[in-house]
């Protein structure tokens, strides 16, 4: 049980005519106008592609996305929640409300996948697998110690990583087959939820660092090394979830190509610098232009190695035409 | 390593050498960038060890007037619908045109997590401004980014007329 987790002691009106930090309202703002729900997305288009995929294909499917509704819950119910009581401002504790919902909201998107796609004996057989898969298992109970704790810190460092690094071994296989051509629908409600856990990693990260600005150096020391090795921690037991998936389907390298480049994002949205070295991170490019259209190698003007560089044919402006 | 948040880095970096009624003088820079306050494109311009100055935050600022040619760095966050990708400060440095004319290049910030967003900001100031894209890197960017983007930029200022 959860019994160390407390609620705020004290509460004032919120309001929102005084504000401490524009972050909060920056982020609370671009969180609503993100706002989405699983309906809005056809999915029942993607039974078709999901009657292509083979047995192995389907059943790798159902287990990734148990184990990111997991996430996804613990992340709802438990992760966000337990931010609450040591945010800074009253609007922090809004943001972080919204965090909440929204990580409801993607745990329940899976079951409107699985309903659209799968049988209901395939459904139980998924969400059983998830809870007899130890290292899922394993990467759930981690983070929820953490929660657990009393440190305020350590809760944002665990946040972090779960919502920029952990949800990623699975992420990969809809970004996979999106890449293909296949289950596309399902890949666009996926990348709803990868950009809000994008803004969720950013924020709390942000927080985070406000958190240790005035802190001594000897606790920022201890901070760092937690953050490491939680990160060493759960990164040996992603690969060993990652070898559990995809080992069948010959994808685990390129999937911890992947994890590798998320770690490190996880890493600076916490304020510290990437830990895996350009070797490892060169995430096949199918999966980085299926996450987004703009991310292929093109654009580097200065390596010379992409074929051109976007170079806008020059448009007139005069000094008031920038309504962009 | 540093852990303080980079808003608190703000007076370090850039080189403004006064205030004017017409604005502040950039200096003799060759970036000028733009930064939010949790400061991670400012920490990016800090580790290049470039000459940089700051696009004001806020409209009660002195606007920022460019005195020589330069590489804009911008961030675009967030993705979805809200407004224009472009923030309104930058938008506000680009409306003069001084600051328009001596634009080179734009180098985009951002996070691949945000879909078609990614770097959208540098994207539409090229197209408007007709000046190469000319790299995209994400968050604070990466120790292999950072040389890249250094080097390039070393390049790019000898071969300027």
């Amino acid at each position: 049980m959860i019994d160390k987790l407390k609620l705020v002691s004290h509460v004032d009106a919120i309001n929102w005519n005084k504000i401490e930090d524009e972050k909060d309202v920056e982020v609370w703002n671009r969180l609503v106008n993100n706002f989405w729900l699983p309906e809005k997305i056809p999915l029942s288009n993607d039974v078709q592609s999901w009657n292509q995929l083979t047995p192995v294909e389907q059943q790798l499917t159902m287990r990734v996305f148990t184990g990111l509704t997991l996430l996804d819950t613990i992340q709802g119910t438990v992760g966000a929640v337990s931010l609450i009581p040591d945010a800074i401002t009253p609007h922090e504790e809004a943001v972080y409300t919204n965090i909440a919902f929204m990580e409801s909201v993607h745990a329940k998107s899976y079951s409107s996948i699985f309903s659209t796609l799968a049988s209901t004996k395939e459904i139980d057989e998924a969400f059983r697998w998830s809870t007899e898969n130890e290292n899922l298992q394993k990467k759930a109970s981690i983070v929820m110690d953490y929660y657990q704790g009393d440190d305020p810190l350590k809760r944002k460092v665990a946040s972090v990583l779960l919502e920029s690094f952990l949800f990623y071994s699975g992420f990969y296989l809809p970004m996979y087959f999106s890449s293909r051509a296949r289950l596309t629908n399902t890949a666009d409600l996926i990348r709803l939820i990868i950009r809000d856990e994008a803004v969720h990693g950013y924020y709390i990260g942000y927080k985070f660092q406000k958190g240790l600005e005035g802190a001594t150096q000897e606790r920022k020391d201890e901070i760092k090394d937690y953050t490491f090795n939680l990160m060493y921690e759960l990164y040996e037991n992603e690969v060993q979830y990652t070898q559990d998936l995809y080992d069948q389907v010959g994808l685990t390298e390129d999937v911890k190509k992947f994890l590798h480049y998320n770690a490190n994002k996880a890493l600076m949205n916490l304020g510290y610098e990437a830990m895996f070295p350009k070797s490892v991170t060169d995430v096949n490019p199918a999966i980085l232009s299926a996450l987004s259209p703009n991310a292929d190698e093109n654009h580097d003007f200065f390596s010379g190695s992409g074929s051109s560089y976007v170079i806008g044919k020059a448009v007139n402006t005069e000094d008031d035409d920038w309504d962009f | 390593m540093l852990l303080q948040a980079d808003s608190t880095r703000e007076s370090t970096v850039g080189s403004v050498d006064g205030v004017t009624d017409a604005g502040v003088d950039a200096g003799d820079v060759d970036i000028v960038f733009f930064s939010s306050i949790s400061g991670n494109t400012a920490r990016f311009v800090e580790k290049l060890g470039r000459p940089a100055a700051r696009i004001p935050l806020y409209p009660k600022d002195a606007p920022l007037i460019a005195r020589r040619p330069y590489v804009l760095v911008v961030p675009t966050y967030g993705g979805g619908s809200l407004g224009p990708a472009v923030p309104r400060q930058v938008i506000r440095f680009l409306n003069d045109e001084r600051n328009r004319s001596l634009i080179r290049g734009v180098i985009g910030a951002g996070n691949t997590n945000f879909g078609e967003a990614f770097c959208l900001a540098g994207d539409i100031i090229a197209q408007k401004c007709g000046v190469p894209h000319m790299y995209r890197f994400e968050v604070f960017g990466t120790p292999d980014d950072v040389a890249t983007v250094h080097e390039g930029l070393e390049e790019f200022w000898k071969q300027q007329p």
